[in-house]
Protein backbone atom coordinates (compact mmCIF):
# COMPACT_ATOMS: atom_id res chain seq x y z
CA UNK A 1 0.00 0.00 0.00
CA UNK A 2 2.90 2.54 0.71
CA UNK A 3 4.88 1.67 -2.08
CA UNK A 4 1.35 2.41 -4.17
CA UNK A 5 0.83 5.75 -2.05
CA UNK A 6 4.45 6.91 -2.54
CA UNK A 7 3.58 6.56 -6.35
CA UNK A 8 0.93 8.29 -6.14
CA UNK A 9 2.63 11.11 -4.56
CA UNK A 10 5.28 11.34 -6.93
CA UNK A 11 2.70 11.63 -9.74
CA UNK A 12 1.38 14.46 -7.69
CA UNK A 13 4.69 16.10 -7.33
CA UNK A 14 5.09 15.60 -11.18
CA UNK A 15 1.98 17.61 -11.37
CA UNK A 16 -0.63 14.83 -11.65
CA UNK A 17 -3.19 16.84 -9.40
CA UNK A 18 -5.84 13.92 -10.28
CA UNK A 19 -3.58 11.26 -8.43
CA UNK A 20 -3.96 12.85 -4.69
CA UNK A 21 -7.36 11.88 -5.32
CA UNK A 22 -6.03 8.43 -4.57
CA UNK A 23 -4.24 9.39 -1.56
CA UNK A 24 -7.54 11.50 -0.22
CA UNK A 25 -9.32 8.03 -0.75
CA UNK A 26 -6.82 5.93 1.17
CA UNK A 27 -6.56 8.08 4.12
CA UNK A 28 -9.91 10.35 4.18
CA UNK A 29 -11.68 7.75 6.93
CA UNK A 30 -8.71 7.96 9.45
CA UNK A 31 -8.33 11.42 9.18
CA UNK A 32 -12.14 12.18 9.31
CA UNK A 33 -12.49 9.90 12.57
CA UNK A 34 -9.19 11.34 14.50
CA UNK A 35 -10.65 15.01 13.05
CA UNK A 36 -14.60 13.78 14.68
CA UNK A 37 -13.35 12.58 17.96
CA UNK A 38 -10.73 15.89 18.66
CA UNK A 39 -13.12 18.03 17.95
CA UNK A 40 -16.86 16.11 18.21
CA UNK A 41 -18.48 18.59 16.09
CA UNK A 42 -19.10 16.94 12.65
CA UNK A 43 -19.22 20.47 10.02
CA UNK A 44 -15.92 21.58 11.88
CA UNK A 45 -14.24 17.74 11.91
CA UNK A 46 -14.97 18.13 8.45
CA UNK A 47 -13.60 21.02 7.42
CA UNK A 48 -9.75 20.65 9.02
CA UNK A 49 -9.42 16.75 8.23
CA UNK A 50 -9.95 18.59 4.53
CA UNK A 51 -7.79 21.58 5.85
CA UNK A 52 -5.38 18.80 6.75
CA UNK A 53 -5.45 16.77 2.92
CA UNK A 54 -5.29 20.42 1.61
CA UNK A 55 -2.04 21.44 3.82
CA UNK A 56 -0.51 17.80 2.59
CA UNK A 57 -0.76 18.83 -0.73
CA UNK A 58 0.76 22.23 -0.64
CA UNK A 59 3.61 20.73 1.70
CA UNK A 60 3.80 17.73 -0.23
CA UNK A 61 7.10 18.50 -1.78
CA UNK A 62 8.46 18.80 1.96
CA UNK A 63 7.30 15.10 2.58
CA UNK A 64 10.34 12.61 3.18
CA UNK A 65 9.29 9.45 0.72
CA UNK A 66 11.21 7.34 3.23
CA UNK A 67 8.36 7.72 5.98
CA UNK A 68 5.10 7.15 6.51
CA UNK A 69 2.75 9.20 4.91
CA UNK A 70 0.19 8.35 7.22
CA UNK A 71 2.07 9.84 10.14
CA UNK A 72 2.84 13.20 8.42
CA UNK A 73 -1.07 13.39 7.87
CA UNK A 74 -1.85 12.52 11.32
CA UNK A 75 0.81 15.10 12.73
CA UNK A 76 -1.05 17.87 10.15
CA UNK A 77 -4.53 17.22 11.31
CA UNK A 78 -3.58 17.09 14.86
CA UNK A 79 -2.09 20.01 15.19
CA UNK A 80 -5.13 21.69 13.16
CA UNK A 81 -6.99 20.22 15.50
CA UNK A 82 -5.42 21.30 18.79
CA UNK A 83 -5.06 24.64 17.29
CA UNK A 84 -8.79 24.99 16.49
CA UNK A 85 -9.90 23.83 20.50
CA UNK A 86 -7.39 26.27 21.17
CA UNK A 87 -8.88 28.53 19.65
CA UNK A 88 -12.48 27.99 20.43
CA UNK A 89 -14.63 29.78 23.41
CA UNK A 90 -14.79 27.36 26.72
CA UNK A 91 -18.19 26.98 26.32
CA UNK A 92 -19.87 23.87 24.51
CA UNK A 93 -22.82 23.57 22.14
CA UNK A 94 -24.62 20.71 20.96
CA UNK A 95 -23.86 20.19 17.22
CA UNK A 96 -26.84 18.61 14.95
CA UNK A 97 -27.33 15.04 14.30
CA UNK A 98 -24.78 13.33 12.91
CA UNK A 99 -25.39 11.25 10.26
CA UNK A 100 -25.78 7.07 10.75
CA UNK A 101 -25.38 7.23 14.46
CA UNK A 102 -29.58 7.96 14.66
CA UNK A 103 -30.63 10.96 16.99
CA UNK A 104 -26.93 11.06 18.35
CA UNK A 105 -26.11 14.77 19.88
CA UNK A 106 -22.55 15.24 20.16
CA UNK A 107 -20.96 17.51 22.55
CA UNK A 108 -17.95 20.28 21.71
CA UNK A 109 -15.40 21.44 23.83
CA UNK A 110 -16.72 21.41 27.43
CA UNK A 111 -14.04 22.22 29.83
CA UNK A 112 -13.79 19.89 32.55
CA UNK A 113 -15.12 22.29 34.94
CA UNK A 114 -18.94 22.62 32.95
CA UNK A 115 -19.17 19.28 33.27
CA UNK A 116 -23.23 18.60 32.68
CA UNK A 117 -25.52 17.64 35.71
CA UNK A 118 -24.92 14.32 36.41
CA UNK A 119 -28.17 13.10 35.95
CA UNK A 120 -27.95 14.58 32.29
CA UNK A 121 -25.08 12.46 31.80
CA UNK A 122 -26.41 9.36 32.87
CA UNK A 123 -29.22 9.64 30.45
CA UNK A 124 -26.92 9.59 27.60
CA UNK A 125 -26.72 7.16 25.39
CA UNK A 126 -22.95 4.60 25.11
CA UNK A 127 -22.24 6.69 21.97
CA UNK A 128 -23.13 9.75 22.92
CA UNK A 129 -21.62 9.54 26.05
CA UNK A 130 -18.65 8.11 24.90
CA UNK A 131 -17.84 11.40 22.86
CA UNK A 132 -18.83 13.77 25.28
CA UNK A 133 -15.95 11.70 27.96
CA UNK A 134 -13.37 12.36 25.55
CA UNK A 135 -14.28 15.77 24.85
CA UNK A 136 -13.89 16.44 28.97
CA UNK A 137 -10.26 15.42 28.31
CA UNK A 138 -7.57 18.18 28.43
CA UNK A 139 -6.42 18.41 24.69
CA UNK A 140 -2.98 16.98 25.18
CA UNK A 141 -4.30 13.60 26.81
CA UNK A 142 -7.51 13.71 24.18
CA UNK A 143 -5.09 13.47 21.48
CA UNK A 144 -2.91 10.24 22.89
CA UNK A 145 -6.09 8.78 23.93
CA UNK A 146 -8.23 8.96 19.92
CA UNK A 147 -4.61 7.65 18.80
CA UNK A 148 -4.20 4.71 21.04
CA UNK A 149 -7.53 3.69 21.57
CA UNK A 150 -9.49 5.08 18.47
CA UNK A 151 -6.83 4.95 15.44
CA UNK A 152 -5.38 2.10 17.75
CA UNK A 153 -1.75 3.48 16.80
CA UNK A 154 1.40 1.71 18.60
CA UNK A 155 3.16 4.57 21.26
CA UNK A 156 5.70 4.42 18.56
CA UNK A 157 4.43 6.05 15.58
CA UNK A 158 2.41 8.59 18.04
CA UNK A 159 5.37 9.56 19.41
CA UNK A 160 6.35 10.76 15.52
CA UNK A 161 2.92 11.89 15.03
CA UNK A 162 3.38 14.47 17.92
CA UNK A 163 7.07 14.75 17.73
CA UNK A 164 7.25 13.81 21.11
CA UNK A 165 9.62 11.48 22.87
CA UNK A 166 8.30 8.23 23.46
CA UNK A 167 8.37 8.26 27.63
CA UNK A 168 6.34 12.20 27.12
CA UNK A 169 3.54 9.96 25.25
CA UNK A 170 3.17 7.08 27.92
CA UNK A 171 3.17 9.38 30.57
CA UNK A 172 0.06 11.32 28.92
CA UNK A 173 -1.58 8.02 28.17
CA UNK A 174 -1.13 7.16 31.75
CA UNK A 175 -2.32 10.21 32.86
CA UNK A 176 -5.46 9.91 29.97
CA UNK A 177 -6.64 6.79 31.11
CA UNK A 178 -6.68 7.99 34.56
CA UNK A 179 -8.08 10.80 33.96
CA UNK A 180 -10.86 8.97 31.96
CA UNK A 181 -11.02 7.03 35.16
CA UNK A 182 -11.76 9.57 37.54
CA UNK A 183 -14.68 11.15 34.68
CA UNK A 184 -16.29 7.91 34.40
CA UNK A 185 -16.81 7.14 38.45
CA UNK A 186 -17.84 3.42 39.07
CA UNK A 187 -18.83 3.04 35.10
CA UNK B 1 -4.67 2.72 49.45
CA UNK B 2 -2.43 5.09 50.70
CA UNK B 3 -0.20 1.74 52.16
CA UNK B 4 0.58 0.32 49.03
CA UNK B 5 3.95 1.18 47.03
CA UNK B 6 4.31 3.81 45.09
CA UNK B 7 5.22 1.67 41.48
CA UNK B 8 1.98 -0.33 41.83
CA UNK B 9 0.30 2.48 39.39
CA UNK B 10 3.46 2.41 37.35
CA UNK B 11 3.10 -0.97 36.99
CA UNK B 12 -0.57 -0.82 36.35
CA UNK B 13 -0.19 1.84 33.58
CA UNK B 14 3.53 -0.43 32.44
CA UNK B 15 1.16 -3.27 31.84
CA UNK B 16 -1.81 -1.80 30.18
CA UNK B 17 0.80 -0.02 27.82
CA UNK B 18 2.13 -4.05 27.24
CA UNK B 19 5.39 -3.39 27.99
CA UNK B 20 6.00 -4.28 31.47
CA UNK B 21 8.89 -6.36 32.53
CA UNK B 22 8.47 -9.89 33.65
CA UNK B 23 9.60 -8.86 37.43
CA UNK B 24 7.18 -5.90 37.23
CA UNK B 25 4.20 -8.20 36.10
CA UNK B 26 5.28 -10.31 39.08
CA UNK B 27 5.02 -7.77 41.61
CA UNK B 28 1.97 -6.67 40.09
CA UNK B 29 0.30 -9.36 39.93
CA UNK B 30 1.03 -10.66 43.59
CA UNK B 31 0.03 -7.26 45.03
CA UNK B 32 -3.37 -6.93 43.17
CA UNK B 33 -3.95 -10.60 44.76
CA UNK B 34 -3.82 -9.20 48.20
CA UNK B 35 -5.01 -5.71 47.50
CA UNK B 36 -8.63 -4.77 46.73
CA UNK B 37 -8.26 -1.29 46.01
CA UNK B 38 -5.60 -1.80 43.56
CA UNK B 39 -7.26 -4.68 42.00
CA UNK B 40 -10.25 -2.49 41.72
CA UNK B 41 -8.38 0.15 40.52
CA UNK B 42 -6.87 -1.82 37.79
CA UNK B 43 -10.19 -3.00 37.12
CA UNK B 44 -11.32 0.39 36.42
CA UNK B 45 -8.69 1.27 34.39
CA UNK B 46 -9.68 -1.93 32.36
CA UNK B 47 -13.21 -1.11 32.36
CA UNK B 48 -12.10 2.67 31.40
CA UNK B 49 -9.89 1.55 28.33
CA UNK B 50 -12.97 -1.04 26.93
CA UNK B 51 -15.22 1.94 26.94
CA UNK B 52 -13.66 4.43 24.76
CA UNK B 53 -12.58 1.50 22.40
CA UNK B 54 -16.33 0.84 21.89
CA UNK B 55 -16.39 4.19 20.06
CA UNK B 56 -18.27 3.65 16.91
CA UNK B 57 -16.69 4.26 13.62
CA UNK B 58 -17.77 7.81 12.06
CA UNK B 59 -18.29 7.66 8.98
CA UNK B 60 -16.91 9.96 6.42
CA UNK B 61 -19.13 12.21 4.53
CA UNK B 62 -19.79 11.51 0.87
CA UNK B 63 -18.85 14.19 -1.12
CA UNK B 64 -15.67 14.50 1.49
CA UNK B 65 -12.68 13.66 -1.21
CA UNK B 66 -14.55 15.76 -3.85
CA UNK B 67 -14.51 18.73 -1.69
CA UNK B 68 -11.11 18.42 -0.84
CA UNK B 69 -9.81 18.33 -4.31
CA UNK B 70 -12.44 21.32 -5.24
CA UNK B 71 -9.96 23.14 -2.03
CA UNK B 72 -6.44 21.97 -4.12
CA UNK B 73 -4.85 25.19 -5.32
CA UNK B 74 -5.22 25.41 -9.05
CA UNK B 75 -2.51 25.46 -11.20
CA UNK B 76 -1.28 21.57 -13.39
CA UNK B 77 1.84 21.82 -11.79
CA UNK B 78 1.38 24.38 -9.54
CA UNK B 79 3.32 22.43 -6.76
CA UNK B 80 5.81 20.88 -8.89
CA UNK B 81 7.36 24.18 -9.89
CA UNK B 82 7.37 25.97 -6.84
CA UNK B 83 9.35 23.46 -5.29
CA UNK B 84 11.27 23.28 -8.22
CA UNK B 85 11.79 27.26 -8.01
CA UNK B 86 12.18 27.36 -4.56
CA UNK B 87 14.85 24.72 -4.60
CA UNK B 88 16.98 26.05 -7.32
CA UNK B 89 16.31 30.39 -6.83
CA UNK B 90 19.20 30.99 -9.34
CA UNK B 91 16.57 29.58 -12.03
CA UNK B 92 14.05 31.87 -10.99
CA UNK B 93 16.34 34.15 -13.12
CA UNK B 94 16.48 31.92 -15.76
CA UNK B 95 12.87 31.36 -16.01
CA UNK B 96 12.42 35.21 -16.10
CA UNK B 97 14.89 35.63 -18.98
CA UNK B 98 12.80 32.68 -20.79
CA UNK B 99 9.22 34.71 -20.53
CA UNK B 100 11.09 37.98 -20.69
CA UNK B 101 12.51 36.89 -24.21
CA UNK B 102 9.28 36.32 -25.98
CA UNK B 103 7.85 39.72 -24.36
CA UNK B 104 9.48 43.04 -26.11
CA UNK B 105 12.36 43.50 -23.24
CA UNK B 106 14.86 42.05 -25.50
CA UNK B 107 13.46 44.21 -28.48
CA UNK B 108 13.80 47.07 -26.28
CA UNK B 109 17.38 46.14 -25.63
CA UNK B 110 18.39 46.31 -29.66
CA UNK B 111 16.46 49.78 -29.79
CA UNK B 112 17.69 51.15 -26.55
CA UNK B 113 20.93 52.16 -28.14
CA UNK B 114 20.98 56.07 -26.71
CA UNK B 115 24.02 57.22 -24.35
CA UNK B 116 22.52 57.70 -20.79
CA UNK B 117 24.08 58.35 -17.02
CA UNK B 118 22.68 58.64 -13.97
CA UNK B 119 22.55 61.99 -13.06
CA UNK B 120 24.97 62.75 -10.48
CA UNK B 121 26.16 66.23 -9.41
CA UNK B 122 30.25 66.19 -10.07
CA UNK B 123 29.97 64.10 -12.88
CA UNK B 124 31.85 65.19 -16.03
CA UNK B 125 30.36 63.73 -19.66
CA UNK B 126 32.38 63.98 -22.90
CA UNK B 127 30.54 62.83 -25.75
CA UNK B 128 29.66 58.99 -24.66
CA UNK B 129 32.12 59.20 -21.73
CA UNK B 130 31.40 59.68 -18.19
CA UNK B 131 34.60 60.98 -15.87
CA UNK B 132 34.41 61.36 -12.38
CA UNK B 133 37.75 63.99 -12.23
CA UNK B 134 40.44 63.68 -9.94
CA UNK B 135 39.82 64.91 -6.54
CA UNK B 136 36.21 64.55 -6.81
CA UNK B 137 33.89 62.11 -4.86
CA UNK B 138 30.46 60.82 -6.19
CA UNK B 139 28.30 60.20 -3.28
CA UNK B 140 25.87 57.62 -4.70
CA UNK B 141 25.68 54.37 -7.57
CA UNK B 142 26.44 55.28 -11.08
CA UNK B 143 24.47 53.43 -13.81
CA UNK B 144 26.56 54.05 -17.68
CA UNK B 145 24.43 52.62 -20.15
CA UNK B 146 25.56 52.51 -24.20
CA UNK B 147 28.76 54.63 -22.96
CA UNK B 148 31.76 54.47 -20.92
CA UNK B 149 33.29 55.48 -17.53
CA UNK B 150 36.56 56.63 -16.83
CA UNK B 151 37.13 56.99 -12.74
CA UNK B 152 40.24 59.29 -11.90
CA UNK B 153 38.55 60.53 -8.59
CA UNK B 154 36.30 58.43 -6.13
CA UNK B 155 33.10 57.09 -6.05
CA UNK B 156 31.30 55.94 -2.97
CA UNK B 157 28.75 53.46 -4.39
CA UNK B 158 28.23 50.96 -7.61
CA UNK B 159 28.72 51.37 -10.92
CA UNK B 160 26.92 49.76 -13.66
CA UNK B 161 28.23 50.03 -17.09
CA UNK B 162 25.65 48.60 -19.58
CA UNK B 163 27.02 48.30 -23.30
CA UNK B 164 30.50 50.18 -22.57
CA UNK B 165 33.60 50.04 -20.14
CA UNK B 166 34.92 50.86 -16.87
CA UNK B 167 37.93 52.53 -16.85
CA UNK B 168 40.09 53.55 -13.71
CA UNK B 169 43.75 54.23 -13.42
CA UNK B 170 43.64 54.05 -9.42
CA UNK B 171 40.31 52.24 -8.72
CA UNK B 172 38.59 54.22 -5.59
CA UNK B 173 35.06 52.71 -5.30
CA UNK B 174 33.56 51.36 -2.29
CA UNK B 175 30.47 49.72 -3.91
CA UNK B 176 30.63 46.69 -6.94
CA UNK B 177 31.26 47.22 -10.41
CA UNK B 178 29.67 45.56 -12.83
CA UNK B 179 29.79 45.58 -16.73
CA UNK B 180 26.97 44.31 -18.53
CA UNK B 181 28.21 44.00 -22.36
CA UNK B 182 25.73 41.12 -23.32
CA UNK B 183 21.89 41.13 -24.12
CA UNK B 184 21.86 38.42 -21.81
CA UNK B 185 23.78 40.05 -19.42
CA UNK B 186 21.68 42.83 -19.58
CA UNK B 187 18.30 41.50 -19.16
CA UNK B 188 19.93 38.93 -16.23
CA UNK B 189 20.63 41.91 -14.77
CA UNK B 190 17.41 43.50 -14.83
CA UNK B 191 15.79 40.46 -13.69
CA UNK B 192 17.96 39.11 -10.81
CA UNK B 193 16.53 41.57 -8.21
CA UNK B 194 12.77 40.56 -9.76
CA UNK B 195 13.78 36.99 -9.15
CA UNK B 196 14.23 37.84 -5.51
CA UNK B 197 10.69 39.46 -5.71
CA UNK B 198 9.24 36.53 -7.43
CA UNK B 199 10.61 34.10 -4.62
CA UNK B 200 9.53 36.32 -2.11
CA UNK B 201 6.09 36.10 -3.81
CA UNK B 202 5.96 32.60 -3.66
CA UNK B 203 6.99 31.92 -0.25
CA UNK B 204 4.33 34.28 0.77
CA UNK B 205 1.46 32.08 -0.74
CA UNK B 206 2.60 29.42 0.58
ZN1 LIG C 1 -2.78 -1.79 46.71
Amino acid sequence: MDALINKRIKQVLKGDQNAYSDVVSHYQQKLYQVCYRMLGNKHESEDIAQEAFVRAYINLHTFDLNRKFSTWLYRIATNLCIDRIRKKKPDYYLDAQVAGTDGLDMYSQISSSDRLPEEEVQRMELQERIQYEISQLPDKYRTVIVLKYIEELPLQEISEILDMPLGTVKTRIHRGREALRKQLGNL
Amino acid sequence: MNACPKQIGEYMHEYLDGDISREHETELKAHLQSCDDCRQHMQELNSTIAFVKSAAVVSVPLDFKQNVMVRLPKGKSGIGVQRWLRRHPIFVAAAMFCILMSASLLTGFNDDKEFSVTKQPNLVVEGQTVIVPAGETVTGDIVVKNGDIVVEGAVDGNITVINGQYMASTANVTGQIDEINQAFEWLWYKIKNGGKEILSFLDKNK
